[in-house]
């Protein structure tokens, strides 16, 4: 059995451990995987999102577990220090040796830091692994606690650099980009375009630094401004340096391999450096002079690595590399592909541009005006994947080339279906997947959805920027084959919860039966269907929850929560959480009463637990003499509107954000939903309502509120997104109302907004075309249902006690008065609760 | 020693002894339960309108033991009639009480008669 050692378990060593693993002859070696890092491979390139969801784990390029269930000997956290190539062994930093047969570099590159003065000052950073980010985080959260209009700077504004940009303004920071040379991403736009994009990125509230050679950083111990030259100085509390990376040929320039000029170590088309034994690759190897600091070059590398050693000699590297990028993550579209900047001489330009809406187009095409060469896209990339294909593919391209660039109302073709691609047209590039392995799984059935391609194939799993592709086609062939996309509710019906919304909506249903009997298959329903039906039909007609409550859940049928013991909590409504004292008052005396355990929910309102069914309209007559309404805690519907007491009090407030969120929460309040709904409101950038954490969230900022969408707690924690900035109160619950109509039309039954937002395909630029831009034609439809709503509502509590028939269900048992006497309740803390359950 | 579960003994038509007069069939929802009080017992009556038939069995889920299967809802699964408990959605037949979805004890059932308008239970004694 050989031995081979991979050096360095990042995105391109796990890569080779991968794709070996998957060849028959793998079963004749032995990997063992130095990492230097703590913790295994993980997706560098969506490292970004390492600071929404601060999960290390959800970035993982495969567990611990999957390399031992492999049979590969993972060493995390022990860096490789040397090797000794006449022993064909290598020593750790923790001194021990081992033998390798064939050895694998595949160290990646570090951040490069330019010898600025003072660039070791506490608050300077690098923007590479989970540790440095877990610094900038912590760095920040300080920086904000002391002073909230804290600034933090960027060096550099490449591709990188403006991902790191980004990332600053979602701590919360004042975001500025310095660059040294006169434009934006030097290396992938020309200055036109950068032009364009510098204004876009202005207009989002990232400030723009061009042409700054920074001289020194500022600060005594922590950095506090950067100095550019005389009397030029920058104000900042941090500094994120993303000015270019370096090769980490450390080992390899030690051993005596052949290393470029400005570092790498050289490897030939078979990815072998000048020792025959030594393999490099991913961004260590410098293969034709070059680094390609990308991950699709990189996994090419280690299936040629692979094959090499398992004795296919003739794999070996293209000669050409695509460099196409797309930016991913800003809020921007900016892409390049091909040759982005082209010499009159070699072919002709051809550019659109718009400086007032911030597009700027230009593709280069042959100087006999049939192929693509490249291009550049800023403002509008979403004609990127077509056009990438079309270069990669040397695809006909129309006579008037303009045509594809235009927009379709200036006479712009509209780009080939994404089936007319060739077969072998490569959709994913990270994992070197073709139109026709895409294709080729759904035909032969070992996939039927979209999460099935992924999983079969890997398409889509690198960068990502190819999912909208995929996507396409793979509704395409499953369209071509005639398979019909099935999510229906229950073995009691063949239709998903849209088809059975527009189904009740438009045949006026009041009754389950009715919907079972002329749509159903012929069963009695469930648990899962009756709900849905009974949440639609509320949805639909604003019924209360008191129609047909047998068909309602666990807790809509008592409108009350069930507890473990069988007994019920009480939630009374207190919008934006405002409650004067003479109600905590009355509160308090009817939870004394009724011997209610008493607590402060997780939505700041107040809930009283303990009470059996006999009690709960009993407790209701009092609740609502005080004036109080139900707070519909027990319903798939609009729970609470949290609020910061805004301007109203605090010195910071911008504006009164507790009398906007009980405006909001009265508005919506009963509302029958697919799930559960909350609302945040703050009254500044500070956001102690958490109102991010939200469905809808509300932050005042200059000039109006910033909506966020999609956000919430629970599972899978999401922080809302931005969708629209600086609107007044009236434009948000025009928006609000859209958003949330169109949510309780589409969704899937028991999905939240942020699982319904993400899965929308066109994601929140579809979401934003569609409740801004009605591009459906929708929204005045949207808001008049959502009125009708708001019109209709009625208490369902009220509604309940005062009409007998409805309080027959009320009771423990149907032939007695008694209370259920297997109820045992023990004392906690001055309180009580039920007898813990074996 | 003797649990709460022990009380209850799927009973045959054959075996009763006692036809308890429960309550008036207007006093149960359609297609959905509630609880009868009979001596000691808490007994979940439902009428599946549906199906035209009334089925009964023991209040207690055998999941945690709470007296909550009459607040359930009631369906199918491919055709067998069950109630589905409101606190964990375990579901029971209510021809047998065999449970569908894990593998808890089977619930123990009881015959049904209407008369008159009254719904009666059958039990032992
Ligand atoms: C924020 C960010 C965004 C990016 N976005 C994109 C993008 O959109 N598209 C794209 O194509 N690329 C992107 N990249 C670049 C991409 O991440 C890299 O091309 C890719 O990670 C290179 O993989 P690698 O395995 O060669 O290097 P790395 O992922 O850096 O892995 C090298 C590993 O080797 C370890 N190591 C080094 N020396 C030793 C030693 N002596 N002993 C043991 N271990 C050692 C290192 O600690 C590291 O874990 C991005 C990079 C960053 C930082
Ligand atoms: S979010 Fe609200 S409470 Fe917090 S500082 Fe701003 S206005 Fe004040
Ligand atoms: S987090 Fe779990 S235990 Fe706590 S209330 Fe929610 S469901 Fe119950
Ligand atoms: S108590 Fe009935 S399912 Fe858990």
């Amino acid at each position: 059995m050989q031995h081979i050692i991979v050096v360095g378990n990042g995105m391109v060593g796990y890569k080779f451990c991968e794709k070996f693993v998957e060849k028959a002859e793998s079963k004749d070696f032995k990997i063992t995987v130095f990492g230097e890092e703590p913790r295994p491979a993980y997706d560098r390139v969506h490292l970004s999102e390492f600071f929404e969801s601060q999960n290390a784990k959800a970035l993982e390029m495969a567990t611990a577990e999957w390399y031992a269930d492999n049979n590969i000997d993972l060493i995390t956290g022990e860096r490789v220090a040397d090797i000794n190539r006449t022993s064909k062994t290598i020593t750790t930093a923790r001194d021990r040796d081992f033998s390798y047969d064939y050895l694998v570099l595949a160290t990646g590159s570090s951040p490069f830091v330019p010898p600025i003065k003072g660039v070791e000052k506490e608050g300077v950073f690098v923007y590479r692994t989970i540790e440095d980010l877990e610094g900038m985080l912590a760095y920040a959260a300080k920086l904000k606690a002391e002073k909230p209009d804290a600034r933090a700077a960027v060096l550099g504004g490449g591709l990188l650099g403006l991902e790191a940009g980004k990332a600053v303004m979602d701590m919360g920071l004042e975001p500025h980009i310095v660059e040294f040379a006169p434009k934006l991403m030097p290396r992938q736009l020309d200055s036109r375009s950068s032009q364009v994009l510098k204004l876009k990125l202005e207009s989002i509230g990232l400030n723009i630094h061009l042409s700054k050679a920074t001289n020194q950083v500022l600060g005594d111990g922590a950095i506090t401004g950067m100095e550019f030259g005389e009397d030029d100085f920058l104000d900042v509390d941090m500094l994120i340096v993303s000015a270019g990376i370096r090769p980490r040929d450390e080992l390899g320039r030690a051993c005596g391999l052949e290393v470029g000029v400005r570092g790498g170590i050289v490897v030939d088309n078979t990815m072998k450096t000048s020792d025959e034994n030594i393999y490099a690759i991913g961004e260590i190897a410098l293969y034709n002079q070059m680094i390609y600091g990308l991950v699709a070059p990189g996994y090419d590398m280690a299936a040629v690595a692979v094959e090499q050693i398992i004795g296919n000699t003739e794999a070996v590297m293209p000669a050409d590399i695509d460099m196409s990028t797309k930016l991913k993550l800003i809020g921007v579209d900016v892409a390049s592909f091909g040759e982005p900047f082209m010499p009159a001489s070699k072919g002709h330009s051809i550019i659109f541009e718009n400086k007032t809406q911030h597009l700027y187009k230009r593709i280069n095409v042959s100087l006999d005006g049939k192929t693509l060469l490249g291009g550049i896209l800023v403002g509008d990339a979403s004609d990127y994947s077509m056009l990438h294909q079309v270069y990669l593919n040397a695809m006909a391209i129309p006579e008037d080339p303009s045509q594809l660039i235009l927009p379709a109302s200036e006479g712009g073709a509209v780009l080939g279906d994404v089936m007319d691609l060739p077969d072998e047209a490569q959709i994913c590039s990270c994992e070197s997947v073709t139109k026709g392995q895409i294709c080729g799984v759904i035909e032969n059935g070992e996939a039927t959805d979209l999460a099935g391609v992924v999983s079969c194939t890997k398409a889509g799993t690198g960068c990502g920027g190819c999912k909208p592709m995929v996507a396409d086609l793979t509704n395409a062939t499953l369209k071509s084959l005639g398979i019909e996309v099935k999510d229906s509710v229950c073995e009691h019906f063949d239709l998903n919860r849209q088809d059975l919304y527009k189904i009740i909506q438009v045949k006026g249903y009041k009754k389950f039966n009715e919907v079972l009997d002329n749509h159903g298959n012929g069963g009695h329903g469930c648990e899962l269907c009756k709900p849905l039906i009974a949440s639609l039909m509320a949805s639909i007609h604003a019924d209360t929850a008191n129609e047909e409550y047998a068909i309602q859940d666990s807790n809509d049928r008592f409108l009350a929560n069930i507890q473990r013991n069988g007994t019920y909590s009480v939630v009374p409504r207190v919008p934006g959480g405002e409650i004067t004292p003479d109600k905590l008052i009355a509160l308090g005396e009817i939870a004394k009463k009724y011997d209610l355990y008493t607590k402060i929910t997780g939505g700041v309102r107040i809930d009283l637990f303990g009470a059996t069914l006999n009690q709960l309209p009993l407790i209701w007559k009092e609740l609502i003499s005080h004036g109080f309404e139900s707070g519909h805690a027990y319903g798939k519907s609009l729970r609470t509107v949290k609020t910061c007491v805004g301007s109203t009090w605090c010195r910071y407030g911008m504006d009164e954000s507790v009398s906007f969120g009980i405006e909001l929460e009265n508005r919506y309040r009963g509302i029958r939903a697919p799930h559960k709904i909350k609302g945040g409101v703050s009254g500044c950038i500070r956001e102690c309502a958490e109102a991010r954490g939200k469905d809808f969230g509300l932050i005042a900022v200059e000039g109006g509120w910033n909506l966020y969408v999609g956000g919430n707690g629970g599972a899978n924690p999401r922080h809302a997104e931005l969708f629209a900035e600086q609107i007044d109160n009236e434009t948000v619950i025009k928006y609000l109302d859209r958003y949330l109509m169109f949510y309780m039309r589409t969704a899937k039954p028991l999905q939240r907004t942020a699982a319904w937002q993400e899965r929308l395909e066109g994601g929140l630029d579809y979401l934003k075309e569609v409740i801004i831009e009605d591009k459906l034609g929708i929204a005045e439809d949207l808001e008049k249902e959502m009125q009708t709503l708001v019109n209709k509502f009625e208490c369902e509590w009220t509604q309940a006690v005062n009409n007998p028939e409805m309080m027959k269900r009320f009771n423990h048992f149907i032939n007695s008065e008694d209370e259920d006497e297997n109820l045992v309740f023990v004392p906690m803390r001055d309180q009580k609760m039920p007898e813990p359950w074996v | 020693m003797e649990t709460i579960l022990d009380k209850y003994k799927a009973t045959e038509v054959e075996n009763v002894n006692v036809w308890f007069k429960a309550a008036s069939v207007n006093d149960f929802p359609k297609d959905g339960g509630a609880c009868v009080k009979y001596k000691e017992k808490q007994i979940a009556v439902f009428n599946f309108e549906r199906l035209g038939k009334w089925y009964a069995c023991q209040n207690l889920c055998p999941h945690k033991m709470e007296m909550v299967l009459s607040r359930g809802m009631i369906g199918d699964d491919k055709g067998i009639p069950k109630v589905a408990c409101p606190l964990h959605k375990k579901t029971f037949s209510l021809e047998t009480g065999e449970n569908l979805n894990s593998d808890l004890d089977a619930i123990a059932v009881y015959p049904v008669k209407v008369e008159a308008g009254y719904v009666y239970i059958g039990f032992e004694e």
